[in-house]
């Protein structure tokens, strides 16, 4: 196992490598150039030329990526070529509202999508199984921003309940973090929640018609003991799978619920940099989504041995 | 030993969740002393020499302090300066500064910082390098006090100091003012009302501004940039709410105090809502612009852009980008219309008279073009810009012209709009953008309207006799010399050379909460004089 894990974490090191490669040459490569945008609307071509210069991006692609990874090899990811600031400090000051929003997400998923999808498996056929199944189509088929929309119109507006918009660390209290949570957890988790309900469903439906399970069942224990105790673990692989994935798209996937809700999170940070072309917090961001992908991917594979013994590495 | 029971953890964790769940007296009293703005954009640089962009010129507004500025009547008083004389000839001015001016670190502000401060911004900006052209020397008498000697008269001097937009002639310490103006300054210490709050500054999201209790304001009242600059809140928060509806509902729930410029389409949400007012704070607003490539054909040719004048209705512009025609104007004015100093018709038949498609096919005739390609650049992302292309777009194909609209992300645009090349190598022939009505009030500020080839601005005019009218307004000695030269300018612009069209005048209007009072009507959100009660 240990071996296992030493040779996965070093397997990150090329993949890395790679993203650094592609994107460096994507970004460089594609039209914009942060000093006319820095210029601003009046400024000359040779205003322009010289803050070029000033930022290197004068310089030929291969030195300007070499001086990159000079830097990145000693832990420097660069200075935002707007604010000045070290894109350490940028991507540090998002994390936290990231990581808060994905995780209460994926809290909300799981704790709605779960039981419904064993409760859709249990009663399948059912008018309960259908309604689940429509939630789940609802799920997929409703954007977003819309359900967003909805939800502040719902809750902040008409109910005056939560608030619009924003994010308010733990450190100022529970309630004015965990509400400023809510909505963008219900609008964000409801693709997953769908997503998630579906797999447990179908999971359920395999391991329910296993011989086991009828044994279970004719030995006379009850239905919440065969569902949770014999069924669910044993239907749980694909189960933590998605939800694995679900993480790694929760990252991607923030992006829209953060500017909604104007949460300044890594998502936000990602978009704006892209349209004012600030090289050094794109290449940066990537770069750790990369390493965390490959991370979750990871504890997902690990998670399997927990779940189901015959499994080994 | 006392041991705690269950019961004993409840009841302390519940006071704990309690206490956390309701607003103490100090949170409501802090509530009520801050101002929560959502600014047009981003905070993204904090050096307002650096860059043009306008939010940066607004912080510097609430940061830093000018040695003029311009009152309501765009006439530049006094703000930094006490007092100040001019000899007969009108080339030595001596300044003396006020007394008390400290910058937020502490130090006292002196000449010295002063002089370089006007040295970086004359770097950068336009109308500073033509100041300084007149300039023989500027030095320091004491640390209160300087003198600027002119090799020639330049009856715009102050006008210079005091200059209104982009970029603003900011005060900053000397150790600032000594960067390198093509480098950004590392930090914002100035002279002005309000402190930077650095530590809490989120790129993207939030800055902090906490009130300059040392700030010594002037004593006569606001007027425009000018006036006594009176903090009246302890603290400003910039939120940069990116949804244009979630800042809308965020403005209607309290959560924010005024939003500087929610778009046309959003402000029937506020209609009903007593809590919330919408008013023109800026009534000059701003001017949309059609520019032409001049190296490259057929727009290489005068009849061609003449032909573009003949086909523009302003009217059609102003409706896809405002709406409401309360919110604008049709302006043939290349120096702003609303009773502005240099505001003429002259020179704009084609404009006023409205479309004529077939003097505009004649003209297109006239000019030889043979059906070739012409890349109208638009930036999607912005919809002001967007907007007008569309409304290009489709006045020129009606003429028969083969526009290729081409749609890309404002740093695209901007990017791509600085090639001469030609059009089969990523060239272009028309973009649109905007510009706000301040920074074209006069012909020292418009910078469209120069034609200075190769030193001109995107689109390149060549125009020998408009730059000498342009040289020659600078040298008039009063307002009427001044305004005659004005229009002889616009009469050059619209008829020798056609640099740009103007395609509207259009206000946006601001939209903040009920319980705010003070706002001053000017074309930048100044922040001071606003009263949150």
């Amino acid at each position: 196992m240990f071996s296992y894990i030493v040779r996965r974490i070093l397997a990150t090191i090329p993949v890395m490598a790679v993203v650094a490669i592609f994107v460096f040459a994507l970004l460089h490569l594609s039209p914009g150039d942060p000093a006319a945008i820095i210029a601003g609307d009046t400024a000359t071509p040779a205003d322009i030329a010289r803050i070029r210069a000033h930022l290197g991006l004068d310089q030929p692609i291969y030195i300007q990526f070499g001086d990159w990874v000079w830097r990145l090899m000693h832990g420097d990811l660069g200075i935002s070529i707007f604010t000045d600031l070290p894109v350490t400090q940028l991507i540090a000051q998002r994390v936290e509202p990231t990581v808060a929003l994905t995780i209460s997400t994926l809290v909300v998923s799981v704790a709605v999508a779960i039981p419904l999808g064993i409760i859709a498996a249990w009663k399948a056929g059912t008018w309960i199984d259908r309604a689940v199944m429509v939630f789940a189509v609802l799920g997929f088929s409703v954007p977003v921003f819309v359900l967003a929309y909805l939800l502040i119109y719902a809750f902040a507006i008409a109910a005056d309940w939560l608030p619009v918009q924003g994010y308010v660390g733990p450190s100022r209290g529970l309630w004015p973090f965990v509400s400023h949570l809510i909505l963008p957890s219900i609008a964000l988790g409801m693709i997953y929640a769908a997503l998630i309900a579906r797999i447990t469903r179908a999971s359920m439906l395999d391991v329910l018609a296993q011989d086991y399970i009828r044994t279970a069942q004719a030995k006379g224990l009850g239905s919440l003991r065969v569902l949770l105790g014999h069924a669910l673990k044993n239907a749980s692989v694909p189960i933590v799978t998605i939800i694995g994935i679900g993480v790694a798209l929760l990252i991607s996937g923030v992006v829209v619920t953060e500017t909604v809700f104007a949460i300044p999170g890594l998502g936000r940070l990602t978009v704006d940099a892209i349209l004012r072309r600030d090289y050094p917090i794109i290449q940066g961001i990537i770069l750790i989504f990369s390493g965390v992908y490959v991370l979750i991917n990871l504890l997902v594979d690990l998670s399997y041995t927990l779940l189901d013994p015959r499994i080994r590495y | 030993m006392t041991t705690l029971t269950r019961r004993d953890w409840l009841a302390a964790g519940a006071l704990t969740l309690g206490t956390s769940l309701l607003p103490s007296r100090g949170r409501a009293q802090a509530e009520a002393a801050t101002l929560r703005f959502i600014p047009q954009a981003d905070l993204r640089s904090i050096d307002p020499i650096w860059t043009t962009a306008y939010v940066t010129r607004n912080f510097g507004y609430l940061v830093f302090d000018t040695l003029f500025a311009l009152d309501a009547q765009f006439k530049p008083q006094p703000q930094m300066v006490d007092t100040w004389t001019v000899s007969n000839d009108k080339l030595v001015y001596k300044f003396t500064l006020r007394a008390g001016l400290k910058w937020h670190d502490g130090l006292p502000v002196r000449t010295a910082d002063c002089i370089a401060s006007i040295e970086r911004w004359a770097k950068r900006d336009q109308f500073g390098q033509k100041m300084m052209e007149a300039v023989e020397t500027i030095a320091a008498d004491n640390d209160n006090a300087f003198t600027i000697r002119l090799k020639a008269p330049f009856p715009l001097l102050l006008n210079g100091l005091g200059k209104l937009s982009s970029n603003v002639p900011f005060m900053m310490p000397e150790r600032l003012a000594k960067t390198d103006p093509f480098q950004q300054i590392p930090e914002a210490i100035g002279s002005g009302p309000f402190k930077f709050v650095k530590a809490e500054w989120e790129p993207g999201h939030k800055a902090v501004f906490a009130r300059n209790i040392d700030y010594v304001p002037r004593t006569e009242p606001p007027s425009l940039a000018a006036g006594g600059k009176l903090a009246m809140v302890d603290r400003v928060e910039w939120l940069y709410i990116p949804d244009p509806a979630t800042a809308a509902a965020a403005l209607k729930a309290g959560e924010v105090d005024w939003w500087e410029l929610p778009p046309a389409d959003l402000l029937p949400v506020f209609k009903d809502d007593p809590n919330v007012k919408v008013a023109i704070t800026d009534p000059l607003g701003n001017m949309g612009v059609l520019r032409f490539n001049h190296l490259l054909p057929p727009f290489d040719r005068l009849k061609m852009r003449e032909a573009v004048l003949n086909l523009v209705d302003q009217k059609d512009y102003m409706r896809a980008v405002a709406g409401d025609p309360k919110y604008w104007r049709t302006c043939v004015a290349l120096f702003i219309c609303g009773g502005t100093p240099f505001e003429t018709r002259a020179g704009a038949e084609a404009l006023l008279r409205g479309p004529n498609l077939d003097k505009a096919k004649a003209l297109i005739a006239a000019s030889g073009y043979k059906g070739e390609r012409i890349v109208l650049m638009s930036a999607t992302d912005q919809p002001i810009v967007q907007a007008q292309a569309l409304v290009t777009a489709a006045a020129l194909t009606k003429a028969g012209l083969n526009i290729d609209l081409q749609a890309m992300d404002w740093g695209t645009l901007v990017t791509r709009r600085a090639s001469k090349k030609p059009i089969a190598e990523g060239g272009w022939n028309l973009f649109h953008t905007w510009t706000a009505a301040p920074d074209m009030l006069s012909p020292a500020l418009n910078i469209p309207l120069r034609a200075n080839g190769e030193n001109a601005w995107f689109g390149w005019p060549s125009d020998p006799k408009l730059e000498a009218l342009i040289d020659a307004w600078f040298k008039a000695s009063d307002y009427a010399a001044q305004k005659r030269l004005a229009e002889q300018i616009q009469v050059e612009a619209y008829r020798g050379d056609v640099p740009y069209v103007p395609t509207g005048q259009f206000v946006i209007p601001t939209a903040y909460r009920s319980n705010l009072h003070g706002i001053i009507v000017a074309p930048v959100a100044f922040l001071w004089n606003v009263e949150k009660t």
